[in-house]
């Protein structure tokens, strides 16, 4: 499934346009990027939290040369599914 | 931010619709890939990143506590990945 697919699956739903819907889709998928990018967590009731952890440098090993090296510190991101969203896709 | 927040932030930048549309949008987008993974299909939001939903087999556990072995049931659990361009943005300002 892709944003076309999610348009299309509101539009058959809904009687708004899907130039309405594509807008309000892609506007809500930049407005969590946004916030992440900020460093502001978002948690979704009902399907999921996503949060940006900051991970300090660390030494590392290539597992195939054995060769040490240097990780540097970075910011990631994770997600972290709801019980309601495991619920759903075990039911 | 939460969904009602960010309902707010994106009704303000939507000039057509009303909040209230604004929000049904919003949780059929939630909707609709909580159905998709459901089913057990792969989502791919280009620049956000995608889900996918991993099959757990069953295994025997032992409550930590007690000592005592329990079964585990095997479980499908939701996965995400990050998409690059979220990735590079979260990570920029670190």
């Amino acid at each position: 499934m892709t944003k076309a697919d999610i348009v299309e699956r509101i539009f058959e739903k809904f009687g708004f346009s899907k130039k309405d819907i594509a807008e309000v889709v892609d506007l809500t998928f930049e407005t969590i990027k946004e916030s992440l990018e900020n460093s502001e967590n978002v948690k979704i009731s009902g399907f999921g939290n996503f949060t940006s952890r900051h991970k300090r440098a660390r030494k590392g090993r290539n597992p195939q040369t054995g060769e040490e090296i240097r990780i540097s510190e970075r910011t990631v991101m994770t997600f972290k599914a709801s019980q309601i969203l495991k619920k759903a896709i075990n039911s | 931010m939460t969904k009602s927040e960010l309902v707010e932030r994106v009704a303000d930048k939507v000039d057509n619709l009303s909040k209230r549309d604004v929000e049904i949008i919003i949780d059929l987008i939630f909707d609709s890939m909580t159905d998709n993974l459901r089913r057990g299909e792969r989502i791919e939001i280009r620049g956000f990143g995608s889900f996918k939903v991993k099959e757990r087999e069953a295994r025997v556990g032992r409550n930590p506590k007690t000592g005592e072995s329990i079964n585990i049931p095997a479980k499908r659990m939701p996965f995400f990945k990050v998409g690059k361009e979220l990735k590079e943005r979260v990570d920029k300002k670190s």
